[in-house]
């Protein structure tokens, strides 16, 4: 016996195959409909509001795109944490109440702390 | 229906697993990275037909969309550039055969004893909300430590990152 | 065999996949009539606030000017250059499309026609599938930066993947107390609590946390005024700066899909979904006339929602990159945290 909700992630597949056969597809027609133009040279250089462009097309990033990305996963963590207890509040309310409270209050309360550090030694600071 | 798809999904891990460490086509460090999203996502599918739904959602969220959006990160970051093919060493080939030799064993001997017929039907229907009273009501403290783990980490990165600043 | 497949088509597992397979087709092409169609009213909303005539040659009204450009884009040069990564210039405009196709599957956009309920997949992980959905976007666009190996849109895609991940913690945790107060992660849960008069309606329980989520939408979905990553003044057009014909144009195709599933979100989650607070229609339709319905009344709240979207567009100027890292990370996020703790305050006063 199939349980109703795995059945529900049937339609979710067909989605998939539909999304990702689309967007191929569409990318497929394009070459083969799409007219072939002559190829200069200069078409084939990367594209800077008509100068020839100087150096490496990738350079090296700043540490600050690295710092958001490490602290866009610790804070997705917490974020992710948050679901189960949003969804089963209002039940253990009624058993112990303070507690589920509680939990959740100092849970938030240290990575609030943690927040407090970030924002004090301008983590978030992208202004210099 | 759900043997076939588990097949595939276990299929799609396994080649792409291989593809992140092994690619006979490309060694760009992007490359695998991509590859390695892709078994992320294999493995969502093989936990939706483990009845995993939240942890497949999650699995989706932490992994596929920040961690391995970190990964691509600190690859641009450090501008690694396309690796050489590197020649195999007997030194690494003998621990490695090794090592992967001893995991093995450990799986064969378990999976030889134990009975494979899962006892998981606890958890089976909605699991967000038996999680979320399993996860408040028995393992209270080990989520508090948790809250600390991350603080600890959020610290960590701050003081890595401006350091380099200055 | 033709009698294999009747069969099949009768049995429940065959009929639940025929119905399913229905409703993602239909869903599918009025996302794609939509998405046209909000091209052509964002040129026309852009002309008449800038005082022009805006497209109006092909067609009455120019209403056929989706189509020519459709025809544009399949018969232009498909260049690809010569100094691109090609695999990934190649598969980044799909990996775009992609998630924001996949976003529709959640939305109950009616509420049931027969015994069939008017969504896709009716998940009880809900609104977290369509997170991690959402997460996936960044890759299309640092991927397309990455592909093009020049600086612009290298640039373009690196901004807009950290302005993307910077709101969506914004946009889940904002979502939270709604979560409180529904205490079920299933979208469906979430419309019928909002049943029963329209001050049911979240918007009005949770106006914070309504804001906080439109403008992490905005954010999310590279909408003016956090159109950074293809800011045209600063970066020629960012990380499709190398791109054209239809590859270009599945950039745009995607950037309006993602735009038109979050205006779906944002009604299921915040405006009552298919529900009218008058006349019965906050039930599950018992007719097919209701259930037709309801669909309209989604439709058309969604399309408000997007036509909302485009005349902001033309209202409100860019912001700043570090005025919008800001706003993210030092405003949305104790603000969204602050909301959470004071709704978890008042569920507990009123169990009490």
């Amino acid at each position: 016996m199939e349980s109703t909700q795995i059945r529900e992630y049937l339609p979710v597949l067909m989605l998939v195959i539909l999304a990702v056969g689309f967007s191929f597809g569409m990318l497929l027609f394009s070459v083969i409909v799409g007219k072939k133009g002559r190829r200069p040279a200069i078409k084939d250089t990367a594209y800077e509001c008509g100068m020839l462009p100087i150096g490496a097309g990738n350079t090296r990033l700043s540490v600050k795109f690295y710092l958001v990305a490490m602290l866009f996963i610790l804070f997705d963590i917490e974020v992710v944490f948050l679901y189960p207890w949003a969804v089963v509040y209002k039940d253990m309310l009624r058993t112990n109440g303070p507690a589920i409270l509680g939990a959740m209050l100092s849970f938030m309360l240290i990575l609030f702390v943690g927040y407090i550090y970030a924002l004090k030694k301008r983590a978030f600071d992208w202004k210099n | 229906m759900q043997d076939i798809l588990f097949y595939v999904f276990a299929g799609l891990v396994l080649i792409c697993g291989f593809l992140v460490v092994a690619n006979p086509f490309s060694r760009s460090p992007v490359t695998s990275a991509m590859f390695l999203v892709l078994t992320i996502i294999s493995l969502a599918g093989l936990f939706v037909l483990l009845h995993a739904f939240f942890l497949a959602a999650v699995q989706i969220l932490v992994y596929a969309g920040a961690v391995m959006v970190l990964f691509l990160f600190v690859i641009m970051l450090l501008d690694l550039k396309v690796e050489d093919r590197r020649r195999l060493k007997v030194f690494s080939i003998v621990t490695g055969l090794g090592a992967s030799g001893a995991i093995l064993f450990m799986f064969m001997r378990h999976l030889l004893h134990a009975p494979l017929v899962g006892q998981s039907a606890t958890l089976s229907e909605g699991a967000t909300i038996p999680l979320g009273h399993l996860l408040f009501e028995n393992y209270l403290l080990p989520f508090e430590v948790v809250s600390v783990l991350l603080l600890v980490a959020m610290v960590g990165v701050v003081l890595l990152s401006k350091k380099e600043l200055k | 065999m033709t009698q294999a497949i009747i069969d099949w088509a009768q049995s429940p597992a065959g009929a639940f996949a025929l119905f399913s397979a229905l409703k993602i087709l239909c869903a599918f092409s009025v996302l794609m009539f939509i998405v046209a169609y909000s091209v052509w009213v964002e040129r026309k909303v852009a002309a008449a606030i800038q005082d022009r005539i805006g497209p109006n040659r092909v067609g009455f009204f120019g209403l056929l000017q989706p189509a020519a450009d459709a025809v544009k884009a399949f018969l232009k040069e498909d260049f690809t250059p010569g100094h691109v990564r090609k695999v990934y210039f190649w598969l980044a405009p799909a990996i775009v499309m992609i998630p924001s196709l996949l976003t529709m599957a959640l939305i109950p956009f009616g509420s049931n026609i027969g015994s069939q309920k008017m969504v896709i997949a009716d998940l009880n992980v809900g609104i977290l599938y369509t997170f991690g959905i959402v997460s996936l976007g960044v890759y299309g666009i640092v991927l397309a930066g990455y592909a093009a190996n020049s600086k612009y849109p290298f640039l373009g895609g690196i901004r807009s993947s950290a302005q993307m991940i910077s709101y969506e913690i914004a946009m889940g945790l904002s979502v939270i107390p709604i979560f409180l107060l529904v205490g079920d992660l299933n979208l469906s849960s979430v419309i019928s609590y909002q049943s029963g008069g329209i001050f049911g309606w979240l918007i009005f329980k949770q106006p914070i946390a309504f804001l906080i989520f439109m403008v992490a939408m905005f954010a999310e979905t590279n909408r003016l005024p956090f159109d950074l990553p293809e800011s045209e003044q600063e970066l020629a057009g960012g990380y499709n700066v190398e791109y054209s014909s239809m590859k270009f144009a599945l950039f745009f195709m995607g950037e309006y899909a993602a735009m038109t599933t979050a205006s779906a979100m944002m009604v299921t989650l915040f405006l009552g979904g298919w529900t009218l607070p008058f006349a019965g229609l906050d039930q599950p339709a018992t007719t097919l006339i209701g259930g037709i319905l309801h669909i309209a009344i989604f439709l058309v709240k969604m399309c408000s929602v997007i036509f909302m979207i485009i005349w902001v567009r033309w209202m409100w100027p860019r912001f700043r990159y570090d005025q919008l890292m800001d706003l993210g990370w030092r405003r949305f996020i104790p603000l969204a945290l602050a909301n959470i703790v004071i709704t978890a305050i008042i569920v507990w006063a009123a169990t009490k």
